[in-house]
This record gives C-alpha cells, sequence and structure tokens, in this order.
C-alpha cells in the first residue's frame, strides 16, 4: 500500500456511487423510452454483478482461483425450485434456504479444497462443481436435464411485488449495494486484511501467527452463501431453474466478469459484469456464432489488457497500483 | 461373474482413452507450467479431423493414422500463435486464455461442420466380437483401443525416461534458465512437448471417434474427467496419470453397473434405483475427495502443495 491509497479509496467510491446511482435511474430511462427490455437486462447485469462480487472475495482478495462457483448459484436457484414446488414461495425465505445451503456445501467443499493450493485448488473446485451440476441433472423431481418452470415469481412478505418488472429490479439493486456494503466491510476489517495478507504471502501469513486456513475457509463460505443469492435472483428473473445454471462454463464467465473488471477492487466486477453482459448481448445480435468472436476479444484482452478495467482507470487518473 | 469381466474391459477401455488425453495435459503442465482448458478441444479436432478424413477417402484406418501428423501440426501452430505467450503468465491467465481458446474452438467446429453429430464406422478389419467366458462376447476394435493405448504409454515411458530429449525434458521441468544457460534450445523442446500433447489428445479423440457420435461438446465432458484423473495421479506425473485413469475408467463404469445392484440389496428396490442414479455420475468426484484427504498432492504427486 503506497501515500495514494486514500486516493485510490475515494476514487472507487465515486465509481461506485457512479455505477449504482445510473442503475438506480434507468426504469425512469426505461419508461421516457418505452423500452421495458432495458429493465430486464439490467435486473440481469446486477444479478451477475452480485455473484462477481462474491468470487472477487476471494479470488481477488484471497488469491483463490475458484472454477466451480457457479455450483453455488445453481444451489440458490434449485433451493427456488425445489421450496416453491413444496409450497413456500417466500423469497426471503428461499433466500435463506438457499444461503445455508450453499454455505454448507461450501463448508465441506472448501475444507477439502483448501488443503490445496495453486492448480490443484483450481481443478477440485471445478470438478466439485460438476459434482453439483450432475446432482441437479440427477433431480428427476425438477426437471432433471430440462430444468423447472416455477410458473411465477416467489413473493415478498405475502405480497407478489418481484412479480412487478420495475419493483424487481429495485429488489435486485438494494440486494446488490447491500452486499457490496457488506462486502467493503469485511474487506476493510481485520478479517479482510489478514485474508489479504494470505493473497500476499501465505508463509509469513502463517509465521507471524496466522492459522491462514480458517480465514480462508471462512471467506470461502462467505463468498459461496453470497454466490447463491444471485441465484435465487435470477431463478426468480427467468422463472425457470435448469443445471444449466451449474455448467462449469458458468464458473467460468464469473471469473472472466471479476478479471475483466480488475480483481480485487469489488466495484471492478460490477463494471465488468457489465462490460460482459453487454457485450454478450451486442455480439449475440450479430451472429449464432458470436461465442467465436467473444474467445478471440477474451484471449486479446488476456494478452493485452493487464488490470482489468480498474487498472485502466487507474492509468488514466494516474493513480498507483494497489 | 462374466458380466464383471466385460464391463473391467470396459472400464479399461475407458480408462486407457482417459490415460491418452491426461498423459498430454499433464506432460504440458509438469514441463511449462501451463494448464491448458482447451486440451479437451484437442481431443474434439482430432475426432472431426478423422471424421472428415473418413469421409473423403473411405478409409477409417487412414484417417485414424492421418490425424496423428495432422493433430501435431495443430499443436505446434496453437503453441507458435498462442501458449508461448502464456508460459510466463500466472495460472489465473492461463485459465481465462484456454477458456477463451475452447470457445473459439467449440464454435469455429460448429461453423465448419455444423452443430449435428457425424459419425465415423468402425474399420473392417476391427469390426469382428471376440467371445469371453460363456455367451459374452467383447468388440475387437474397444481391444485395439486397449492395444493402441498401452503401446502409447509404453512409448512415452520410453521417451520420457530413457531418451536425451525425455531427459532435457525433465531436466528442463526441474530448471528451465539451467538448461537453456547449458546450449539446449528449450522452445523448441517446449514446442515439441504441446506437440505431442495435442498429438496424444487428437489420438483418443481419433480412436473414439467410430464407437462415439463427434459432436462439439465431446471435448468438454472428457476435459473434467480428465482433470479428475490428473488430480488423483498427481499433476505432471505421466505414471500417475496411467494409474489414475485406469481407476477412475474402472470406478466410473463398473459404478454405474453395479453401484444400483449393491445399493439394492440393502435397501428398498425403488429408494435403491433413486439414490443409485444419484451416486453414479458423482462416484468418481468422491474418489477424488477420498483421494485428496489421504495426499493432497495426489497418489504419485511431489510433496507438499504440488503447485
Amino acid at each position: 500500500m503506497s501515500g495514494a491509497a486514500p486516493r485510490l479509496v475515494t476514487g472507487s467510491r465515486l465509481a461506485a456511487l457512479g455505477i449504482f446511482g445510473a442503475f438506480a435511474l434507468l426504469p425512469l430511462v426505461a419508461v421516457l423510452t418505452d423500452d421495458m427490455f432495458l429493465l430486464v437486462i439490467a435486473s440481469r447485469i446486477m444479478i451477475f454483478a452480485l455473484a462477481a462480487i462474491a468470487l472477487d472475495l476471494i479470488l481477488g482478495y484471497g488469491a483463490m482461483v475458484s472454477f466451480g462457483h457457479a455450483a453455488f448459484f445453481g444451489i440458490g436457484a434449485y433451493a427456488v425450485a425445489i421450496l416453491t414446488k413444496n409450497g413456500i414461495t417466500d423469497i426471503v425465505l428461499q433466500t435463506l434456504a438457499g444461503a445455508v445451503a450453499a454455505a454448507l456445501f461450501a463448508l465441506v467443499t472448501g475444507a477439502l479444497s483448501l488443503r490445496t493450493r495453486g492448480v490443484y485448488f483450481i481443478m477440485i473446485t471445478l470438478a466439485f462443481g460438476q459434482m453439483a451440476f450432475f446432482f441437479a441433472v440427477s433431480l428427476s423431481a425438477y426437471g432433471g436435464d430440462d430444468g423447472f418452470s416455477l410458473g411465477g415469481r416467489s413473493s415478498l412478505f405475502g405480497t407478489d411485488l418481484p412479480s412487478n418488472d420495475v419493483a424487481f429490479f429495485y429488489l435486485v439493486l438494494v440486494v446488490l449495494v447491500l452486499a457490496y456494503v457488506l462486502l467493503r466491510r469485511i474487506v476493510a476489517s481485520r478479517f479482510g486484511r489478514v485474508l489479504r495478507g494470505t493473497r500476499e504471502n501465505p508463509v509469513r501469513m502463517g509465521a507471524i501467527g496466522f492459522a491462514t486456513y480458517p480465514y480462508r475457509l471462512t471467506a470461502y463460505v462467505i463468498s459461496g452463501a453470497l454466490t447463491s443469492v444471485a441465484g435465487v435472483l435470477l431463478a426468480n428473473q427467468i422463472e425457470f431453474v435448469a443445471p444449466a445454471f451449474m455448467t462449469w462454463h458458468r464458473s467460468g464467465e464469473l471469473i472472466v466478469m471479476v478479471v475483466l473488471g480488475g480483481m480485487g477492487t469489488l466495484i471492478g466486477p460490477v463494471a465488468g459484469a457489465t462490460i460482459f453482459i453487454l457485450l454478450e448481448e451486442w455480439l449475440a445480435a450479430f451472429s449464432q456464432h458470436w461465442k467465436l468472436g467473444f474467445g478471440i476479444i477474451l484471449i486479446l484482452f488476456v494478452l493485452f489488457g493487464r488490470g482489468g478495467l480498474a487498472g485502466l482507470a487507474r492509468k488514466l487518473t494516474g493513480g498507483a497500483k494497489p | 461373474m462374466n458380466l464383471f469381466l466385460l464391463q473391467t474391459l470396459n472400464g479399461i477401455q475407458f480408462g486407457i482413452l482417459l490415460f491418452l488425453v491426461a498423459a498430454g495435459l499433464t506432460l504440458i503442465f509438469g514441463t511449462m507450467d501451463l494448464i491448458n482448458l482447451a486440451h479437451g478441444a484437442m481431443y474434439m479436432v482430432g475426432a472431426y479431423v478423422t471424421a472428415t478424413v473418413a469421409a473423403v477417402t473411405g478409409s477409417p484406418v487412414l484417417a485414424i493414422v492421418l490425424t496423428i501428423p495432422a493433430m501435431f501440426a495443430i499443436g505446434i501452430i496453437l503453441e507458435v500463435v498462442l501458449f508461448r505467450f502464456l508460459y510466463a503468465r500466472s495460472h489465473l491467465d492461463q485459465v481465462l486464455a484456454t477458456f477463451g481458446l475452447i470457445l473459439v474452438l467449440t464454435e469455429g467446429v460448429k461453423m465448419i461442420w455444423g452443430a449435428a453429430p457425424l459419425s465415423v464406422p468402425v474399420p473392417e478389419l476391427l469390426s469382428g466380437s471376440i467371445p469371453l467366458i460363456g455367451n459374452m462376447r467383447f468388440p475387437v476394435y474397444r481391444l485395439a483401443i486397449i492395444a493402441a493405448g498401452l503401446f502409447t504409454a509404453l512409448g512415452l515411458y520410453i521417451l520420457v525416461n530413457h531418451t536425451r530429449i525425455g531427459m532435457l525434458l525433465r531436466a528442463g521441468a526441474t530448471d528451465g534458465a539451467m538448461v537453456s544457460a547449458l546450449g539446449v534450445n528449450i522452445r523448441r523442446i517446449f514446442m515439441v512437448v504441446f506437440g505431442i500433447g495435442a498429438m496424444l489428445a487428437g489420438f483418443a479423440g481419433a480412436m473414439v471417434a467410430p464407437i462415439l457420435s463427434v459432436g462439439p461438446g465431446m471435448g468438454e465432458s472428457i476435459l473434467i474427467l480428465t482433470f479428475v484423473v490428473i488430480v488423483i495421479g498427481g499433476v505432471g506425473s505421466v505414471r500417475g496419470a496411467f494409474v489414475a485413469a485406469i481407476l477412475v475408467g474402472c470406478v466410473d463404469t463398473l459404478g454405474r453397473m453395479f453401484g444400483p445392484m449393491i445399493l439394492k440389496s440393502v435397501m428398498d428396490p425403488a429408494a435403491a434405483g433413486q439414490a443409485g442414479r444419484v451416486l453414479a455420475p458423482m462416484l468418481i468426484y468422491i474418489l477424488m475427495a477420498l483421494v485428496l484427504v489421504i495426499r493432497p498432492a495426489g497418489l504419485f504427486g511431489a510433496k507438499g502443495s504440488g503447485s
């Protein structure tokens, strides 16, 4: 951390205020231009932004490259499907159930995965993610491979407010901002400093008396539980749940969003998710083979675009690297 | 008992196939410290090349034979165009760039050949089946896959352990800068190793083309299994990959067949059927978790983290 650090914090606060403020005004724009599809896209962006900042907690601040985060996403989505089918439609209860299930899954798989480092960690999280995927495929009561249609959105405290697109949009925005504030607090706390210490030099952290394992595992569990909330929201937005929520492609996409925006900045991944979804929509409008273009852009970005959008912003404003 | 023998042979055949793909991946990782997610895509490209050549020439044997040098060349081209710029990068960068490459290759394959699966005929020479005990029979072609895989494993063993290139390769994996300082062109060795890796994966794809349908999704399903194999075997160890591949192949095949039967003997048949369907695809991941609890760096992994 150099002398430029306080300036940087202000910079990212400003960026956060700008981005969330722009989101908050979006329904107005949608009404004025009479383009309600804008809200659908923006809700989708914010849902993925939520998953991306949750992943950033462990990827950006803990240097844990989890390639199985789509599993938590899927657990949230299936919590909605399973509870809805059994008569519990309140979104708060569904979110709680999803978060608890995701936290338990994170606790067990994280405890095993964190025994390893580096490339082993990447592959093991990927394998656990696949395990969850196959589990979802085998859930024949919930459509198996074909997925499960929810037939409507969840209720909120007995009202069907989430069925309204504008209300749902603001619900997602509130959840995203709350998660952002929560993660900011976590990162700035003593716990967050220890976590960043394990990122920089785990051996030294161990040597000065921190048992790094419980810190990393706790971060992994928090990240997993928070990612499941994004799954709950996406299931509600599209009113459909399928094993496709959990493919390892989705895990890869979440990593891309975080890196694209800038790891370890929290607001970067929000911007990364925005660019990612917009790029996806834009390329898909051109050709059904848009993934080809997307792959090429991704490769070029890795080869030439270091530091992501946050790095670019820092370069432009002359700030130092964190 | 007879069924058990048949399924074990099937498991070994599947394991051999996994080994061919895993050997290239683990060799590339062990030598260049490069994690290549697009390795499964090489397997897919190999199968497509075989399908195309077989359709043009009408000879599946010729197609399989020609796929081998073609995949070596494709591996070299990819190394020159992309992979050599990734060696010095972090694992995260490698994961992202090769994830991008998967999108490019899978979508490219769909553009050239379409999304519909292709099929390749089984070579006539190897089309029969031989009798096992009783009335069970085993296809000759699957035996040929086992033989080809064992032959490749032996060749790799000799290459890595008993040749000059293998010696340089092992030395390069330990200390690339030192080998380079001794006047060895380490970059060319890296290039050749990458070509060999792509060739092995492509060969596996060529061999299965006649018994599976060739489709754009085939690379991904095998990639994940390959990861499980090299994690169990120990990343970077070809010998570990061999043992783990056979183990995974057999556990997966036998588990799907006999898991539900064993469950039925201890619980209610309907519940056993359901539990079997849920557990069977997860079995190898459970195996992996068990191995890691005991040995975090895999069966034949280097000591400590294995990173």
